[in-house]
């Protein structure tokens, strides 16, 4: 129940993997960047890539497609802050994101968001200190009959209720997380 | 060609002119904010609506081209009450401040409110939130005053290809400015100041020096001079209310000393010296390559614009070399002030305060560049934009109209009228070639009264080619050589020129760069607002100047002659190259 264009790069895209170090994420990079320094309008899709190796925008990589691209840093910046979507802040394990699209918006939402803020001790945009969530707001996951509705990872949770966040946080927190099943959709 | 009709006028124009243009050539004013003549069309502020019929909505003029049988009405009442919204609405976000701030005299903001007829604001609501930037030496950033009209961002990306400011963020919390909002420092900045120049209200403004300056002449142990430069005598007047392109040339020297200034002299004299040591270096690598077969960096580049070597050391420092060693006048000025003027005096540098005033906010940078010490103390001060002597001139209460003319002071107040064209574009390409060209044959450079055309005026980059012919015994090696030159006014055309050069398109000598459109006339320190009509009218008043003077030639200044004989030595010398040639570093461009 994941539609289309919401399962995102910077979440579980196929170019991010948890076991590679730094420097191979930013040879990854030097790649992409080879690929696309003579290519017009590359810089967004350069981004999304970015951040799938990453899981985030680090300052390293977005200085690297600056030069690469020979686009002005505060360009790059400008763009990677105008679109919700790119983040700079490093990602938790598992990315939550709670719909403030109209019909969730009208049918708890907003609550929803509170309690998630509440629970995991994190503003929109932050990642808790375990490293285990991360919080994001959105804007209509074309689910709106099941509202309101969350999403962790790629999997979408239906008439969310304050009371029950707990127990859908706890299945993320298993030692097993991550293999979650989508009982729920 | 295209008909329509603006306000029942009939109007013809070519296909793609917009409405904006096509009403002015009908002498239609419309209002405009965000647009700035030669930059894209922004279209962010919604101003210049006005109301075509058949169309749902008003549309911005500054963008939208003419069609055929477009009927166009530029002030119905629908169209002033959207402007009217339109600016209440730039105004309920602006921390104005009105009375204190840097523009009350010229807030473009204030005359639009004036001119669309804002009595009230009707909304109520949050204010952009207030964050200072006074982290560079040239430039001041308010982001409570910022309108986000983005002209900064269009001319420091378009006119300068450097692209240090940027919209930042979305929605009401957009912040125009470096990447993530942090200070100006942080990123590659050339300092020239053009997004000041372009600001339409007080959001962007240069380093105040105003007081420094006041101190220094409050203080009986400082002997302060004061030098200007070319382009100031040309502009200055617009500060109270001539037109652009008065010379007020005399004024300005009588106004100067009745500030207190204890000697009033002129960059001009330092730039007569630096088209003997930049001429002499020139030959010197031509000789290197031609004669001794060695590499030498050609095309040199001129180096006069702090804002361009700040490009060149972030951009392209592997072509570091090309760039002439040669300090700016205002630093060879200040170098020759501190030490052979100091022992004329009998003073230490340091009881020597020299203050200029520059058409630049980079010269406040360039002044506070480390190596610029040659006496061991600051070669220069403090500098003032041109738009600060005139705050100081009226906060004294001179009579600036009434002032009879005055001349500058000898010997640092002598110059030629190849000095005064420093400040148009191609002037210093003109200046170095009618002395290496006499030097050179022994005869005038021949162009029709001294003026090398082809590299004159407004152009984006200029070009000429100058055969040598009848050369003198020493410089038999230039004999038939033919030189050739470039000239680029603002960093994107010069950009241009690098890029040609880099990839082997063009083979010139000698490149001059002037960081600002039109050059040091059109600085970002000069009085706004500067379109290319100002520009004209100052290059003109420049040009005028020059062809005023009995002396048109560098080398031909008696005063220039006797700093040689008596201090220097010769271009190039020991003591030269200690006292007004300098290094330059490569710096992260991200």
């Amino acid at each position: 129940m994941v539609p289309e264009g919401t399962a995102s790069a910077g979440t579980s895209s196929p170019h991010h993997c948890e076991n590679i170090t730094d420097e191979e994420r930013l040879a990854q990079l030097d790649d992409v960047l080879k690929q696309y320094s003579a290519v017009p309008g590359a810089l967004i899709p350069v981004l999304q890539i970015a951040q799938a190796i990453f899981g985030y925008l680090p300052e390293i990589a977005l200085r690297k497609i600056s030069v690469a691209l020979n686009k002005p840093y505060s360009e790059v910046a400008g763009v990677v802050g105008f679109y919700s979507f790119f983040t700079t802040v490093p990602r938790g394990k598992h990315i939550v994101r709670v719909c403030l699209g109209t019909a969730c918006y009208v049918r708890g939402g907003k609550e929803v968001l509170a309690s998630l803020k509440h629970a995991l001790g994190v503003e929109v945009g932050e990642t808790t200190p375990d490293q285990a969530f991360s919080l994001d707001v959105g804007r209509c996951f074309g689910a709106c009959g099941m509202a309101p509705v969350i999403m962790i990872d790629d999997d979408v949770h239906q008439r969310v209720r304050p009371a029950r966040l707990q127990k859908i946080l706890e299945q993320y927190r298993a030692p097993s997380a991550g293999a979650v099943t989508r009982e729920e959709v | 060609m295209i008909h329509l009709t603006i306000n029942n006028i009939p109007v013809e124009v070519p296909e793609g002119t917009t409405i904006l243009r096509a009403a002015s050539l009908v002498n239609i004013h419309i209002p405009t904010l965000c647009y700035v003549e030669r930059l894209q069309a922004i279209g962010a502020c919604r101003v210049c609506v006005v109301e075509v019929e058949g169309a749902r909505n008003l549309v911005a003029s500054c963008s939208m081209p003419v069609s055929e049988g477009m009927k166009v009405s530029t002030s119905t009442r629908r169209v002033r009450e959207y402007r009217r919204m339109v600016l209440e609405l730039l105004i309920s976000e602006h921390d104005g401040e009105c009375q204190t701030c840097d523009r009350r005299e010229d807030c473009e903001l204030q005359a639009l409110s004036s001119e669309v007829g804002v009595r009230t604001v009707t909304y109520r609501g949050e204010r952009t939130r207030k964050r200072i930037d006074t982290s560079t030496p040239a430039l001041v950033r308010d982001n409570g005053k910022c309108i986000k009209c983005r002209r900064c961002v269009s001319v420091c990306a378009e006119t300068q290809h450097v692209g240090a400011l940027w919209a930042q963020g979305r929605g009401f919390d957009t912040a125009i400015g470096p990447a993530f909002n942090r200070d100006l420092s942080s990123i590659a900045c050339v300092q020239c100041g053009q997004c000041a120049a372009v600001c339409p209200v007080g959001a962007i403004t240069e380093r105040d020096h105003i007081d420094s300056v006041w101190s220094a002449l409050d203080d009986p142990d400082k002997f302060v001079v004061v030098q200007t430069a070319p382009a100031i005598r040309a502009a200055l007047g617009e500060c109270f209310g001539y037109a652009p392109g008065t010379l007020v040339t005399g004024k300005m020297v009588a106004a100067l000393r009745r500030l207190g200034f204890n000697a009033v002299f002129d960059t001009n004299f330092a730039a007569d010296l630096t088209i003997l040591e930049e001429g002499t270096e020139l030959l010197t690598r031509l000789k290197k390559q031609l004669v001794d077969g060695q590499h030498a960096a050609l095309p040199m580049f001129t180096s006069c614009s702090p804002g361009w070597i700040l490009y060149m050391e972030y951009f392209h420092a592997d072509m570091l070399p090309h760039l002439s060693s040669c300090k700016s006048p205002q630093q060879m000025f200040g170098a020759v002030a501190k030490t052979y003027y100091a022992d004329k005096l009998n003073l230490r540098p340091e009881q020597i305060f020299v203050a200029s005033v520059m058409p630049c906010t980079a010269k406040k940078y360039e002044c506070q560049r480390p190596e610029m010490k040659a006496s061991g103390s600051r070669d220069v001060d403090a500098v003032l934009t041109t738009r600060e002597l005139g705050k100081m001139i009226r906060a004294a209460g001179i009579d600036f109209a009434n002032l009879a003319d005055e001349e500058m002071d000898a010997p640092l107040g002598l110059s030629s009228g190849a000095a005064d064209i420093f400040a148009n574009t191609g002037g210093v390409m003109e200046a170095a070639l009618r002395t290496v060209y006499e030097v050179v044959t022994g005869r005038p450079l021949p162009a029709e009264n001294l003026h090398v055309t082809p590299i004159a005026g407004l152009q984006n980059v200029k070009e000429a080619s100058l055969k040598i012919e009848g050369a003198q015994p020493d410089w038999s090696f230039l004999e038939g050589v033919t030189v050739n030159v470039a000239v680029a006014h603002g960093l994107a055309n010069a950009e241009q020129v690098i890029e040609a050069v880099r990839l082997g398109k063009r083979k010139y000598h000698f490149v001059e760069v002037m960081t600002c459109p039109g050059g040091c006339i059109g600085g970002g320190g000069q009085p706004r607002f500067t379109n290319d009509d100002v520009r004209k009218a100052r290059i003109g008043a420049i040009y005028r100047e020059d062809e005023g003077k009995e002396l048109r030639k560098s080398h031909e200044n008696p005063s220039l002659a006797k700093l040689y004989h008596d201090f220097l030595g010769k271009p190039l010398g020991e003591k030269s190259h200690k006292l007004l040639h300098t290094l330059y570093r490569t710096r992260d461009s991200v």
